[in-house]
């Protein structure tokens, strides 16, 4: 018994640490060869900074990376405020087809990006909206609002409608109610939401390059036209600087946010 | 502080009528408990009076003035839910102040009368404390604080002494009519739980199917209830089936049973006759004596030994009647024996079908 206990904790330990490696390997050798001399991979390993230089000159990559940055910012925003807002309608009211807004909202995330490109492309192209980097906006939000809807409202069913009676039965408004009991309670699956909208933006490569004209690309759009072209090593840092800074927003949020536990 | 009054107030879930044309006056500065079985409308009305639902026709008054279209938020009122829905990301002493935050009260206005009301409650001290962290009784009186300091019309209370056990919940019934007398607020109270109803309340009205069945005091309604319903409720109680006879009732087997308690039913109608179990006095012969008394041959079919008491089922033609018997030291009935059960026409209630 003791025994066969011991063994699945170390079949376990060895598991997780495969599993990390095949996630993480790719990305620490990636990170690794921006640094390196050889625009080949070669080895020996020769440390420059060459590549962040380059990079730093490099116009269309830091017009795109700034495109990219600010479209999933204002996604986040808005996608947030939006999702945020609609789940706790849900949560709160009864209305006439309620269930089917519910169920309409899921499909979306199982359909496929290449899809829902084409078919925002020629929807945009019909009503005028067009293409370029409102398009591409007005695309990533309508993408990210399912996710944000299903990350708040998960959190809402770990909220006791009581609370927000208790509330008002103290003389607070719908407003206060909303901003002083129910906001901070779901504020975790807020910013988990507003994580995912970030991710599904800035991580957006088929939707975008479908709404994104010759002038006005993202970032992913921008990389994947400059490996068409010839691969370099500027790819490689311009990656390294966004990984590391995605990965810091991470685990700051993780922290302060207490993702998996209450207590 | 103020009355409340309920008139004819109706209330429908679909097909289902939770309240129907329920009318009850709540006087001022009382205590009034909602007693009845589940779904007898008791804490729809409660919530009606609360604000978070509207009646379907009739009208509620709080201290004269005509609320039943007012939401909850404008009521003035203060209630405890059976849960305490204590505020989880405030601390004890924030969640107390939120009422006074929310209508925009000075900071030092707010420090004072918190601190006034957790001192009411004897948890001064534990206002840095986070809900998680308090026991069940504490939390009680943090959410009672809560309801209080607000200064309400009316507090309301929804079976709050529920989740607690059962001896915190005697401290937890003490406490809170004291301070409940303290400071003089009319309360309204619904409860499953009797003996608590019989325990705290000024007032008792029993519901059922949404109606009022019976109201007044405690003792009034314990000793004369004027249904089998109100009796078997409130508290425990012998039913014997009769016909009137004037003052009181004949039984199938032609024994006359007389009560001098309950209004009369008009003679030959079909009545009934409610005695309290503790009201009767059960012996091995008919040592005879006190003519006035009632008296029925049994036999003793059961006895549960209840610690300072106990329950005897005496079987009499068929019917099982209870008997509870203080445990002085006398000797007690061996089951199977033949006894003569013995109450006086003062315990036993008529009541009419």
């Amino acid at each position: 018994m003791m025994f066969t206990t011991r063994l699945l904790e170390a079949l376990g330990r060895v598991w997780i640490g495969l599993l990390l490696s095949f996630l993480y390997l790719p990305i620490c050798i990636m990170a690794l060869m921006s640094f390196n001399a050889s625009p080949f991979y070669q080895l020996p390993f020769e440390w420059t900074t060459g590549w962040y230089a380059d990079l730093s000159r490099n116009g269309r990559l830091l017009a795109a990376t700034w495109n990219s940055l600010q479209i999933a910012v204002f996604t986040t925003a808005i996608a947030t405020v939006l999702g945020t807002a609609a789940s706790i309608a849900l949560f709160r009211y009864e209305f006439r087809g309620k269930r089917l807004l519910q169920a309409l909202l899921f499909p979306p995330i199982a359909i496929p990006w290449l899809i829902t490109g084409t078919a925002m492309l020629i929807f945009f192209f019909g009503v005028g909206i067009g293409r370029g980097l409102h398009a591409i906006l007005l695309g990533h939000v309508a993408l990210a609002l399912p996710y944000v809807i299903v990350v708040v409202s998960a959190r809402l069913q770990t909220f006791a409608p009581e609370l927000e009676e208790a509330a008002r039965s103290l003389g607070a408004s719908q407003w206060q109610v909303t901003t002083r009991v129910t906001l901070p309670w779901i504020m975790p699956g807020v910013i988990a939401g507003g994580l995912f909208a970030f991710a599904v933006s800035f991580d957006q490569f088929v939707v975008s390059y479908f709404l994104s004209t010759p002038g006005e690309a993202t970032l992913p759009v921008e990389i994947y036209a400059a490996i068409r072209k010839g691969f370099t090593p500027e790819i490689n840092a311009v990656s390294t600087i966004i990984i590391g800074i995605s990965m810091g927003l991470m685990l700051v949020t993780a922290r302060f946010f207490k993702f998996g536990g209450e207590k | 502080m103020a009355e409340v009054v309920v008139d004819k107030v109706s209330r429908s879930f679909g097909s289902h009528k939770a309240l129907d044309e329920m009318s009850i006056a709540f006087p001022d500065k009382g205590f009034y408990g909602l007693l009845g079985p589940s779904g007898s409308g008791k804490t729809t009305l409660l919530r009606m009076i609360a604000g978070f639902d509207f009646p379907d026709a009739g009208r509620i008054a709080i201290g004269g003035e005509g609320v039943e279209r007012v939401p909850v938020e404008k009521r003035r009122i203060g209630m405890v839910f059976q849960n305490y829905a204590l505020f989880p990301n405030m601390s004890v002493a924030e969640n107390v102040a939120f009422g006074l935050s929310v209508r925009g009260e000075t900071r030092g206005a707010i420090e004072v009368e918190v601190k006034r009301a957790l001192d009411l409650v004897q948890l001064g001290h534990l206002g840095e404390r986070r809900p998680h962290q308090l026991s069940g009784g504490q939390r009680q009186r943090v959410a009672l604080a809560r309801a209080i300091v607000t200064k309400p019309r009316v507090l309301l209370l929804d079976e709050p002494l529920s989740a607690l056990d059962k001896a915190l919940r005697v401290d937890m019934q003490i406490e809170l009519k004291r301070i409940q007398r303290e400071i003089g607020i009319t309360t309204i109270f619904v409860t499953h739980d009797q003996e608590e109803a019989l325990t705290m309340s000024d007032r008792i009205g029993i519901l059922r199917d949404g109606r009022l069945v019976q109201e007044g005091p405690p003792e009034e309604i314990y000793d004369r209830p004027e249904s089998e319903f109100a009796a078997t409720f409130l508290g425990d109680a012998n039913i014997l089936r009769g016909v009137a006879t004037g003052n009181g009732i004949r039984l199938p087997d032609g024994t006359v049973v007389v009560a001098n308690q309950g209004t009369k039913p008009a003679v030959g109608t079909s009545a009934s006759c409610a005695v309290r179990p503790e009201r009767i006095s059960i012996g091995e012969a008919d040592n005879a004596t006190l003519g006035e008394e009632n008296r029925l041959k049994g036999r003793v079919s059961k006895r549960i030994f209840g610690g300072n008491s106990s329950t005897y089922f005496v079987e009499h033609r068929g019917d099982i009647i209870k008997v509870h018997v203080q445990n002085n030291g006398g000797t007690s009935l061996a089951e199977g024996q033949d006894v003569i059960l013995r109450w006086s026409p003062e315990s036993a209630v008529l009541i009419g079908m």
